[in-house]
């Protein structure tokens, strides 16, 4: 009762939409734990233990990391200048860098895939001007290589680093480097010192946006590198989808589940201690 | 400015426009294919045409899919708009413990890997005797859309003063009439705004939808991503040149409604 007369009526709004989330999604999640820790009727571990001693299955997790890191660090090396060019362009500089994210992020993931097919093949646009370039001796395909996988997913996701990114340095007061500039400190000092730790915040969410989208993602790496390379994703999906083997799928699931969690958690806590700093 | 300060102002700037481009790369490319006329992907095309949105136009089985995403994605919104508002409303209004837990809660389907909720919720429905496709994609795609408008409504309402309401109060408006009048208007940007990309990440989805979907109820992402790895004509290009054509029209009437800003500030 006690907790009830705390509720007051405005806040019974929240009731439809937890009570419908828990209800269609958290509980089908506690669902899924659940039956990844039962094999056969009873409690036990023996489906991860199966998972985790299998090399094939540390190969998975190696290429699901490695694709990850790899696209992680490709975004950050070209969202975080984006983000800063972004906050300082105004008019139509600002306009043109705004469109170029924002009209990507609401075209959906099979189209911007499918055109990666088309611009890595061999006879593509890369492969071409490489060659034009004198970078290349022949035309060679990116396409179902590692480095095509990691180009296609970066380009997904970049939006995804320079958004965070850019909202937490467009609030940086440019005074402040004015002011350390006066006090003597140089260019280098000035970033490294002054501004990175402001900006460190929006990287810290950027990198962990990007890696959590990284590693799980499903639709590029079927589209860029194929069945030859798995990730906890596509094996996951395939489980479910073409071998019907639905034991393997919930661990390599509950796996992959737990890989993303942690990094969101990992981060929100790294933000909230350089947050408090700030 | 300091030889220091040009130069890193000139990488930034390059590394900023070279960005621009790569972003707009795909969307380029996919546009260009469409109006080729050849059936292999060359670029530059020998010749341009429109055979491709012909034979778009006649592919009845396509339309139908078309059909199916908008039934669902417009449905699925709408629900979304209407639980996450009153979520957003009820959390910032409301007095209850744990209300950042709730917020991590309901905004929660976005952090996670789309293939792993799809995997959870078809098991759970399974088990429960769910069989019917459209409302397991329903209610499977309102908790795709939800969270959007949870996260933009929640953080729009918390920068709007309440008090607006009891000043409109004292000025001799009913309650309802003051929501009406001053609630409404401040909240409709951020409504609007999360309602299209709650729409079009329905329309986007599919890695949870794939495994809801059977032979008859396909959704557009599902069928199109079977057509570039059976068929792949520039067909495909064509119908993914539409869907670069609603963005452009979702980002024209988000810039004159809210401007670009505030869209990245999703």
């Amino acid at each position: 009762m006690m907790a009830l007369r705390r509720i007051d009526p405005v806040g019974l709004l929240v009731l439809p939409a937890v009570l419908y989330l828990g209800l269609v999604y958290g509980l089908p999640l506690l669902n899924l734990l659940a039956r990844a820790l039962v094999v056969d009727g009873v409690p036990s571990l023996a489906g991860f233990v199966k998972f985790f001693s299998d090399p094939f299955d540390w190969i998975v997790i190696g290429n699901t990391l490695r694709i990850a890191v790899l696209v992680t660090l490709l975004s950050l090396a070209i969202g975080f200048p984006t983000a800063l060019a972004l906050a300082r362009a105004r008019g139509a500089a600002q306009a043109l860098i705004l469109v170029a994210i924002i009209l990507p992020l609401s075209v959906g993931v099979v189209v911007k895939a499918f055109a990666w097919q088309i611009v890595l093949r061999r006879d593509g646009v890369v492969s071409q001007a490489l060659v034009a370039l004198g970078l290349w001796d022949e035309p060679q395909r990116l396409l179902f290589t590692e480095a095509g996988l990691v180009i296609g997913a970066a380009n997904v996701f970049v939006p995804f680093m320079i958004l965070p990114i850019y909202s937490v340095v467009k609030l940086i007061d440019p005074r402040l480097g004015e002011a350390a500039a006066t006090l003597g400190a140089a260019p280098a000092y000035r970033f490294f010192r002054v501004f990175l730790p402001l900006a460190l915040p929006g990287i810290v969410s950027g990198i962990a946006f990007v890696f959590s989208m990284a590693v799980s993602m499903y639709v590029v790496p079927n589209l860029l590198i194929g069945d030859r390379f798995q990730t906890l994703a596509t094996l996951t999906g395939r489980s479910f989808l073409l071998m019907r083997n639905e034991q393997l799928g919930s661990t390599t699931a509950v796996v992959l589940l737990v890989l993303a969690v942690s990094v969101v958690v990992a981060s929100s806590a790294l933000s909230r201690r350089f947050g408090g700093q700030s | 400015m300091t030889p220091v300060e040009r130069l890193s102002g000139i990488v930034v700037w390059g590394l900023a426009i070279a960005t621009v481009v790569f972003l707009l790369t795909p969307l380029a490319v996919t546009v260009a294919v469409s109006f080729g006329s050849s059936a292999v992907f060359t670029l530059p095309a020998p010749s341009w045409s429109l055979r491709w949105y012909e034979a778009l136009g006649r592919s009845r089985e396509l339309w139908g899919v078309v059909a199916t995403s908008v039934q669902l994605a417009a449905l699925s919104t709408a629900l979304g708009l209407g639980f996450g508002t009153a979520a957003a409303i009820g959390l910032l209004h409301g007095r209850f413990p744990g209300r950042d837990a709730i917020v991590t809660f309901l905004v929660s389907p976005l952090m996670l890997p789309g293939l792993v909720v799809g995997i959870a919720m078809l098991e759970a429905y399974r088990a429960a005797g769910l069989r019917s496709v459209w409302v397991s994609l329903i209610l499977a795609h309102v908790v795709i859309t939800l969270p959007y408008v949870v996260r933009t409504v929640y953080a729009a309402l918390s920068l709007f003063d309440f008090t607006l309401i009891d000043a409109a109060r004292t000025l001799g408006l009913s309650y309802p009439r003051a929501i009406v009048k001053v609630l409404v208007p401040a909240l409709a940007p951020a409504f609007v705004t999360s309602g299209m990309f709650a729409f079009l990440a329905s329309m986007d989805n599919y890695p949870i939808s794939i495994f809801f979907t059977d032979a008859w109820t396909r959704t557009l992402p599902i069928q199109m991503l079977q057509f570039v790895e059976e068929s792949p004509d520039p067909t495909i290009a064509a119908i993914s040149t539409l869907l670069i054509l609603l963005a452009v029209v979702v980002l024209v009437v988000g810039d004159r409604m809210v401007g670009l800003r505030r869209m990245a500030d999703l």
